[in-house]
């Protein structure tokens, strides 16, 4: 034989899937709800958007051709993250906080902290949180059809069940961040990475479960029209603010979710109990990007205790 | 009835419809037969004939060399050329017998001790022994002493392993379609060793010929029972075998026998049956020759030490050169630098591929997608074990469970990051386990 055998450590062959791949079906499946935003909002959110992952993608690259790293840019992963982060911004913030906003989350909450599969927390989210605190007020001003108001959540918050309508809520014409408020689109987007197996209903499942049932008791007490497990009130807490959108793509988030799969519903469990916490008794109407980073950095301590028992000491059931 | 299995497992393109319809095909070596004197577990056989004897096939030509060990017979009859260091399948240089084939193929007489009835157990095993059959699913495990366990009163079940879950091979599936009976004798064979237990044949559903000729073939026999399992990888590792036929688990610090079970593969009990019905040596076995650089994939009834290029022949020789040649199943199998080895007790298959899946895979970053976690049979978490392993942490490697860990790749196969979870895994059982043979 003239050529060369390789030779490499079994197994021999590889399923298809790759990390990119993964990426940008995630990607793709953002896009229904950025496509919803881009309609709902106009010209704007559109910018708003390719200025946000724009410049995450132009971070990753800058910063790992002057660290002397690997380009990574091609595994979409900072696509997924500018573009998540567009999709939290109200349509009205200025580009530059949105691009501020994807340097911060690039740079310090990522490749700080080693790059892709370290950070601890979510990336876009601690963006946006980091923006949230900074520009409080241009992060939470909803301009609608011209005018400034609270969005249905803030009414829900402030004890006028009247003001929603929860149809508009579901097809997302309402006030909100750009990606945030067609749970429709967010949901197809969803079946999407269902379907190709890239997401599963632990988490998202467990969450919007525990957050029903949180809010079904205690809503009560935070209005007096109000009732126990009132399906208005419920319908409107899910399908107002971020929580759609939080719950399938940004607590769904591999790297900054537990891996055990006792531990995804532990998690899971958590981020309903703090959103529901946050919205309810919380200073703000909303409280899903904080639920999510305050349970990121539980990870390592849910992993701790829900370690799997290995097959043959009672794992195999 | 939901199909009996285990949790985790992946499933693979099964390639096995390239050899699948091809019978068995008897062939003839025309070259020097390499017998490597360690082709199974444990101590390597002692030879017991010189450079220029004349031997016959089917003669002793090397003793076992302590309890955990087996004798070597020729296959053919020749000369005894040389004995010195030759690679065998797996890499590594190992001493062999080398005969010269004379081509005539004379062949001494077999003939059982006695009839099986009249036979004592422990004749029984002793024809097994002297007959030097191993586990010839991959492991080489001398059968008389897997089938002498402790407590033989408290083996429940024998498993007969035709799960055949690594992809491609389908020499177990030829030997179970053509002579089934054959298999059915060699589990009557080690029932008559253990009065107690029932034979079970766990066999994958995606042979659903086999399952329906061994039914028939078992009907009338009480202590037998025919399984259908799931086809999933690795469905026909031992411990997976044996949950998913009996409900029974056992781990790393256990034997079958613990849990009141022996699993043997098919080509094994066959071997069984001849070296105790018929008095026959472990000569040969059947080995399938495929992947797409092969020209005529099929089965082949393969005389132990023929060298491997001329098998390859018998199945058409290459297409193409091929870059990459396996040394059994492409999940657990081992990637060959040269043809030029011997077809051993071990040897399932020859796999060749034009190109080779896995060259050029970039590793990139784990992000902790927690496929391996999915797929692990064994339940630990691969990505974390194969970073302790990189990081030689081994305290933190063993109490995460490490040494549970069965090998089987279906970790490193799902990775969407590429990262050789296995190899690196696998790594540090073995410096785990010799830093435990010091102590």
């Amino acid at each position: 034989m003239e050529n060369k055998l390789n030779i490499s450590s079994s197994p021999h062959i590889r399923s298809k899937i790759t990390s990119s791949n993964i990426m940008l079906m995630v990607t793709i499946a953002l896009l229904p709800a950025s496509a919803f935003g881009v309609y709902n909002f106009g010209m704007n959110a559109l910018l708003m958007l390719i200025v946000t992952t724009a410049a995450a993608v132009l971070t990753e690259y800058i910063y790992e051709k002057l660290m002397h790293k690997k380009i990574t840019i091609g595994d979409f992963s900072a696509v997924v993250t500018g573009l998540l982060l567009g999709l939290n911004m109200p349509p009205t913030a200025p580009l530059w906080m949105g691009a501020l906003g994807s340097v911060f989350g690039i740079l310090i909450v990522k490749q700080l902290f080693g790059g892709l599969g370290q950070n601890f927390m979510n990336p876009a989210l601690g963006a946006r949180c980091f923006l949230l605190i900074s520009f409080t007020g241009p992060m939470t001003r909803f301009i609608y059809d011209g005018e400034t108001g609270p969005t249905p959540l803030a009414y829900i918050k402030e004890g006028s069940m009247s003001s929603v309508n929860s149809m508009d809520m579901l097809i997302g014409r309402i006030p909100g961040t750009i990606g945030e408020t067609s749970v429709i689109a967010i949901i197809i987007g969803a079946i999407f990475l269902i379907l190709m197996g890239i997401i599963d209903l632990r988490i998202p499942g467990t969450y919007i479960v525990t957050f029903v049932i949180f809010v079904g008791i205690f809503g009560q007490f935070t209005a007096a029209d109000v009732g126990f497990f009132d399906p208005n009130y419920i319908t409107a807490q899910l399908c107002g603010g971020g929580l759609m959108l939080g719950a399938w793509f940004m607590a769904t988030d591999y790297v900054t979710s537990p891996i055990t799969k006792q531990g995804q519903i532990i998690f899971g469990i958590l981020l309903g109990v703090l959103t529901g916490l946050f919205r309810l008794f919380g200073g703000s109407a909303e409280g899903v990007s904080y639920a999510i980073i305050i349970s990121n950095l539980l990870v390592p301590l849910i992993e701790r205790v829900t370690l799997p028992k290995p097959f043959g000491k009672g794992g195999e059931k | 009835m939901a199909l009996l299995t285990f949790r985790g497992g992946i499933h693979p393109d099964d390639g096995k419809r390239l050899a699948k319809d091809a019978a068995i095909v008897d062939v003839k070596p025309k070259g020097d037969l390499v017998y490597p004197l360690s082709q199974h577990i444990g101590a390597p056989a002692s030879p017991i004939v010189a450079k220029g004897d004349r031997v016959l096939r089917g003669q002793k030509i090397a003793e076992a060399g302590g309890f955990v060990s087996a004798p070597i017979y020729a296959s053919v009859s020749g000369t005894v050329k040389a004995i010195e260091p030759h690679f065998n399948p797996t890499g590594a240089k190992v001493n062999c017998i080398v005969v010269e084939n004379d081509g005539e193929y004379e062949e001494v007489e077999y003939a059982p001790v006695k009839p099986l009835e009249e036979m004592t157990k422990e004749e029984i095993l002793g024809a097994i022994g002297e007959a030097g059959v191993v586990g010839m699913g991959g492991a080489g495990f001398p059968t008389r002493v897997k089938l002498s366990p402790k407590e033989p009163e408290k083996i429940d079940y024998i498993i007969a392993n035709c799960a055949e879950c690594e992809p491609y091979i389908t020499a177990d599936y030829r030997r179970m379609m053509e002579t089934p009976e054959l298999l059915v004798g060699g589990m009557k064979v080690i029932l008559s060793v253990f009065d107690k237990a029932k034979g079970i044949f766990g066999v994958e559903d995606n042979k659903p010929d086999c399952i329906e000729k061994l039914k028939e073939l078992t009907k009338d026999e009480p202590r037998m029972e025919v399984m259908a399992l799931k086809t999933k990888y690795p469905q026909g590792a031992e411990r997976q075998l044996i949950y998913a036929t009996t409900g029974r688990a056992i781990n790393s610090t256990m034997l079958p026998a613990d849990a009141g079970c022996v699993v043997d593969n098919v080509e094994t009990m066959i071997n069984v049956y001849q070296a105790v019905v018929k008095g026959m040596p472990s000569i040969e076995r059947i080995v399938t020759v495929s992947g797409d650089a092969v020209n005529k994939p099929g089965n082949f009834r393969a005389p132990f030490g023929m060298n491997q290029t001329e098998l390859v022949e018998a199945a058409g020789g290459f297409k193409e050169e091929p870059e990459k040649v396996i040394s059994g199943g492409p999940m657990m199998g081992f990637a060959m630098f040269t043809l030029d080895v011997p077809v051993t007790k071990t040897s399932s298959s020859i796999l060749s591929f034009l190109k080779d899946p896995v060259k050029g895979l970039e590793e990139t970053a784990c992000i902790n997608c927690g496929r391996c976690v999915e797929a692990c049979p064994s339940r630990i978490i691969p990505s974390r074990l194969a970073d302790y392993a990189q990081h030689h942490n081994e305290e933190a490697f063993t109490k995460m469970e490490g040494m549970e860990c069965v090998e089987c790749g279906s970790c490193s196969y799902v990775c969407p990051a590429k990262r050789p979870l296995k190899q690196a895994i696998g790594s540090m059982r073995k410096i785990v386990l010799a830093n435990r043979r010091k102590k």
